[in-house]
């Protein structure tokens, strides 16, 4: 468990970051926490000759709470967890960082490294979709925003280009009930299933849902339809089961240690249905 | 004298002896991280040693070409089979008495199998050459089920396949086929299969004990030191038997045993994945030879995962007998038995399943049948007792699930079933149906207190009405109560049938008292935290006189230590513990003498009180322990040599016996398969108690390893002898957060050959709980049906068992 050897760079501003980018391509890599390269460099799944160590880079930290919701990239997990206002503005940040790993990992990992990162295992990139998010990306040509909801292409395949940055996440204060929920072997572990809701409730009917799942395909998984199949309901069984239903058309789980297929078809849809109804409880 | 006020309570508790709840006092270092493993040592000029291993379960190996990493900068060697072979180290013995490759002699038997050994600079040097060598392998067709093995026609061991017809004899036997290790029977076969044929009641299963493995917190590792000066080997290592490690060295390499030094230094739990030999330290040894520079070999995570000593991997068919009342009349089990692709398991040599004869439990069985079929697959060697002494944890598995099965067979309660068939406290010494002969036992008193203690009524009732609620659809939950009464054996062994390689199971202790009444106590076991250097200083403190915290325990250092075989299978205890009571006891013997010259009185007139000898009658005249340390060594005594000191070699007369009642109440998800332990209760009965604290340590520790096992701890392979499960991601290592609380209770029911009646507890928990957690899990589904299913327990698993029963729908 060594990786091969490499160059270590520790640029402490955004253009150095790119200028080493453009210099070395596809055999550079920015490191954020670390917590997801690392370990692949290690199996020497992962061959980066040229590391680049973000840490000293300035103005890619920090929360800004508004209308709109801005969290700098090299943001980890943990102060995610600890910040007052988002826990008060966006409380479903604070359910699911709690969810991902340990707290020694969540000290390291950030936002900007879970998103980018693409790992199909990740919990951030559905929370982001869940969300609506935007992802600010800034390369040699400028900055540019994504969609999260189009930003993954396959397992560690993203939209990013390979000599562009992640800077920031950003997403419209959510309104209405949240839940993450997920299901999973140990702490430390990545989701069997995992589900992000939030949903607005307007007198006794759902006027708008939105759901994404994590880690029952090869990217994160926004269900459209699951989100319309409670939208106009009072979230009754019947809607919840529609909405599962809508769901299930829209992943497609692979077998691994932690089950078969069907196993994982069943525990999304019983995640998904706690999720709806805890989210609806605090609609 | 100046503690004639003391009272004798404030004596017995200033000399922190038997019974106390010390402190460990091996804990300040470990807790802030100044303890000494094997990876802390650094050696001037040290190099570092890396395997070459197969990515194939089984291939022919073509061709190795080093030349790309001997380029590598800082690699000064690679090792291969070719090399090791003029000096006849290109395989070695198991102690199992088979044979195993040291490095890839023309084929590779399991994944991580070693092919090479690259000797570096430095450890990334060394794997950077790991990166560079290029083999060519051939592959060859894997079997990874042992069943389909013993019918197969593909050899896996051509070595020993022998010519034509027929396969020649192994270490344990006769063979009969080329996959075939050995079989191994106990009991009477013909008459407990007439019994199963006319009993009344029968249930038959077929139980598989899935592959796991021990996973201690330190991997193996050793570093290996050769000094051409003056001939000396020391080989610094992981070792949980480092004498027997010396022998063996010296049989191998032919170094004479006095010029190799073995210390095993600090050690972060073994658990048995550090009894065998592998071959790391042969490639460390050999590659300090070769350099002239001391090696050092650390294995990573994956490496120990999929290369060093697994456990399990027992698939045990059974079947028992008993009346319509429920009294057990006859036990039969035939075990298959995947040793992988050698026979690497460590068990006393005439018992190749290890002490797995102990399957009649806690039971009075009138007749019984064991017979184990060993066999080769291409999956790792070792088939070590993971927290437990040789295959006990398998037997007692097997019984506690057997005991289950026939409860449901019977429509009887698991626990009245249980009691109707204990051995009665009257019995004991009781001679098995299988041959051991249990030294003590109350099982009665311990089962009705563990019983009571959870209100075992109360909870039956809770567990009807969640069926109730559950079939009324109020409820997605099922409650389960796993019940385990286990028996151990312990305290390997009597010398006359227990042997590792022909070296006799005893153990030794020496012990020296210094002028000024301290002391130092060596013994031939080697802890790997289970606080000898606490235990042991108490046993003598009540032993000798002197206070815990003046004597010192060292162990590990072949040079200093006497001779002894190591830490396994509960055994220090058992053995170190007594040798170590006895050499107490010839120190207070010669102690006396020199106290009655001091006293002037005749050695019969003094007797030993806590920490000193007084004159019968007068107990204001003594000479503490103290003062006769000082005497021995500034007085000329008429008849008594100078100096204090002690050894003891103990060949205990029988095993030891510790037993225990378990208790587990779960709750299941049936939807997702999660489960929840709401309560745990153990109750251990292991004998005479040294310190409550570090019991209650272990119960805890044994016990999150059980959980572990029944749970989801597997080594898992796929049909093409992958190892599915090779890191910590997906092999599960239990953390605080999912452990419950556990709550412990004990009996006493002190051993009755033992010189302090101690009978060990190390591993208790382990082959106690495992059975328990699973029974847990069985028994939430009994009201729906079900008889058994296999562990380990994972989400999946549980969910695909509560699918079947048709509870999804
Ligand atoms: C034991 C363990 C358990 C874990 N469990 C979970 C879990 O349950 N859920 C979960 O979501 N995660 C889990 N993780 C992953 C953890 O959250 C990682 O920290 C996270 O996935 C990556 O964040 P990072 O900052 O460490 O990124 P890094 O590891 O530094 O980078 C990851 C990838 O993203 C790229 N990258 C990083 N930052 C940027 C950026 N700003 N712009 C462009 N590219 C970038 C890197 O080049 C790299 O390819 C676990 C990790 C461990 C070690």
């Amino acid at each position: 468990m060594i990786p091969a050897a490499f160059e270590y760079y520790r640029p402490t501003d955004l253009s150095g970051v790119i200028a080493i980018l453009q210099e070395h391509g596809d055999d550079a890599r920015v490191m954020a926490g670390g917590h997801s390269l690392i370990p692949m460099m290690k199996l020497r799944m992962a061959e980066v000759p040229h590391l680049i160590d973000m840490q000293d880079v300035a103005g890619l930290t920090g929360i800004t709470i508004g209308d709109t919701i801005t969290i700098g990239a090299m943001t980890t997990q943990a102060e995610i967890i600890d910040h007052a206002g988002l826990a008060e503005a966006a409380p479903i940040m604070r359910e699911a960082a709690l969810q991902i790993a340990d707290p020694q990992v969540r000290y390291m990992g950030t936002v900007g490294g879970n998103v980018a990162n693409g790992d199909p295992g990740n919990d951030m990139p559905g929370l982001m979709q869940c969300l609506d998010a935007e992802f600010t990306l800034v390369g040699p040509d400028g900055e540019r925003s994504v969609k999260a909801r189009d930003f993954y292409e396959a397992a560690y395949m993203t939209d990013r280009e390979d000599e562009e940055v992640l800077t920031a996440v950003s997403f419209a204060k959510p309104a209405g009930g949240y839940a993450y929920e997920k299901q999973k072997r140990k702490i430390g572990d990545y989701a069997t299933a995992a589900a992000a809701v939030q949903l607005v409730k307007d007198g006794g009917t759902c006027a708008s849902a939105s759901i994404a799942m994590t880690n029952l395909s090869d990217t994160p998984i926004y269900s459209d339809a699951a989100g319309a199949a409670l939208t106009g309901t009072s979230v009754d069984a019947d809607a919840v089961k529609a909405a599962v239903a809508a769901m299930l058309g829209d992943i497609d789980p692979v077998e691994d240690n932690r089950g078969p297929v069907a196993f994982k078809r069943h525990v999304a849809g019983v995640i998904l249905a706690r999720a709806i109804e805890r989210a609806w409880s605090r609609a | 004298m100046k503690d004639e006020v003391t009272s004798r309570e404030d004596r017995i508790d200033a000399l922190g002896g038997m019974g106390c709840k010390r402190k460990r006092v091996e804990d300040a270092r470990f807790t802030q991280g100044k303890g000494n493993y094997v990876d802390d040592i650094k050696l001037d000029g040290m190099l570092a040693g890396d395997f070459v291993r197969s990515p194939y379960a089984h291939a022919r190996v073509v061709s190795i070409d080093t030349s790309a990493a001997l380029e590598v900068p800082g690699v000064l060697a690679v090792l291969t089979a070719a090399d090791l072979e003029p000096l006849g180290l290109h395989w070695m013995p198991t102690l199992a008495g088979d044979k195993q490759m040291v490095l890839a002699d023309g084929k590779v038997l399991f994944q991580g199998q070693e092919v090479a050994f690259v000797v570096a600079e430095d450890r990334f040097a060394a794997a950077d050459g790991v990166e560079a060598v290029v083999v060519e392998y051939e592959e060859l067709p894997v079997i990874t089920d042992p069943f389909k093995s013993l019918e197969s026609d593909v050899v896996l061991r051509e070595d020993i396949a022998g010519e034509g017809d027929g396969v020649p004899d192994g270490a344990h036997g006769p063979r009969k086929h080329h996959n075939h290790i050995f079989t191994w029977e106990v009991g009477d076969k013909e008459t407990t299969e007439q019994v199963i044929e006319n009993a009344e009641v029968v249930a038959e299963e077929m139980l598989y004990y899935h592959r796991t493995h021990p996973c201690p917190l330190e991997t193996c590792g050793c570093v290996a030191s050769m000094d051409k000066v003056n001939g000396k080997l020391t080989l610094y290592g992981t070792f949980q038997a480092p004498h027997a490690i010396r022998t063996v060295v010296s049989l191998i390499s032919g170094i004479e045993e006095h010029n190799i030094r073995v210390v095993s230094p600090d050690i972060g739990g073994g658990f048995g994945n550090k009894v065998g030999a592998y071959p790391g330290y042969v490639c460390s040894v050999v590659a300090s030879i070769v350099t002239g520079k001391p090696v050092k070999w650390i294995e990573d995570r994956m490496e120990n995962l999929m290369t060093t000593a697994f456990a399990r991997d027992y698939w045990m068919k059974g079947k028992i007998a008993a009346t319509k009342e429920g009294k057990i009349t006859g036990l039969w089990c035939h075990t298959v038995a995947d040793h992988g692709g050698f026979d690497a398991c460590a068990d006393p040599t005439k018992f190749p399943a290890g002490f797995m004869n102990v399957c009649t439990g806690s039971y009075d069985i009138p007749v019984a049948y064991l017979g184990v079929d060993g066999v080769y697959t291409n999956k790792a060697p070792g088939g070590v007792s993971y927290r437990c002494s040789f295959r006990v944890t398998e037997a007692v598995y097997f019984i506690e699930r057997m005991i289950e099965l026939l409860a449901i067979e019977l429509n009887m309660d698991a626990a009245e079933l249980r009691r109707i068939n204990f051995i009665k406290k009257e019995q004991f010494p009781y001679k098995a149906a299988l041959g051991w002969e249990y030294d003590s036992g109350d099982y009665h008193t311990a089962w009705d207190k563990a019983l009571k203690a959870v209100d075992y009524e109360g909870l039956r009732a809770e567990q009807a009405q969640r069926v109730e609620d559950f079939k009324a659809g109020k409820t997605r939950s099922l409650m389960g109560i796993g019940l385990t009464f286990f028996t151990e054996i312990v305290g390997a062994g009597p010398v006359k049938n227990c042997d590792i390689l022909g070296l006799g199971m005893f153990d030794s202790c020496e012990i020296r008292i210094h002028p000024t009444g301290s002391a130092i106590a060596r013994l031939g076991t080697i802890s790997q935290g289970q606080g000898h250097a606490t235990t042991f200083a108490q046993i003598l403190a009540t032993e000798i006189g002197l206070p815990a915290d003046s004597i010192t325990i060292e162990e590990g250092d072949t040079d200093t230590a006497p001779y002894g075989l190591g830490t396994y299978g509960s055994r220090s205890t058992p053995v170190a513990g007594a040798a170590t009571a006895l050499a107490g006891r010839k120190i207070r013997a010669k102690a006396q003498m020199i106290a009655a010259y001091l006293l002037e009185v005749h050695d019969d007139d003094v007797e030993f009180d806590v920490d000193r000898f007084v004159v019968k009658g007068a107990p204001e005249k003594f000479k503490t322990m103290k003062e006769i340390a000082f005497a021995a060594y500034n007085q000329a005594i008429p008849g008594i040599e100078p100096g204090l000191e002690a050894v003891s070699y103990y060949d205990p007369p029988n095993m030891t016996y510790p037993f225990g009642a378990y208790v587990c109440v779960m709750d299941i998800d049936v939807d997702t398969g999660v489960t929840d332990i709401r309560r745990f209760y153990a109750l251990d009965d292991c004998g005479t108690r040294i310190n409550p604290m570090i019991i209650e340590g272990q119960v805890h520790g044994g016990l999150t390893e059980a959980l572990a096992v029944a749970l989801g701890q597997e080594i898992a392979y796929d049909e093409m002898g992958n190892v599915k499960t090779g890191t910590l991601m997906d092999f599960f290592l239990p953390t605080a957060w999912e452990v419950p609380n556990y709550e412990t209770d004990h009996t006493v029911t002190p051993s009755p050959h033992h010189p302090i009646g101690a009978k060990g507890v190390g591993e208790s928990p382990h082959v106690g709980g495992v059975p328990c957690f699973s029974n847990a899990v069985q028994d939430a589904f009994r009201a729906f049906g079900l008889r058994h299913t296999q562990m380990p327990h994972d989400h999946w698993r549980i969910w695909k068992t509560a699918n079947e029963l048709g509870l999804h729908d």
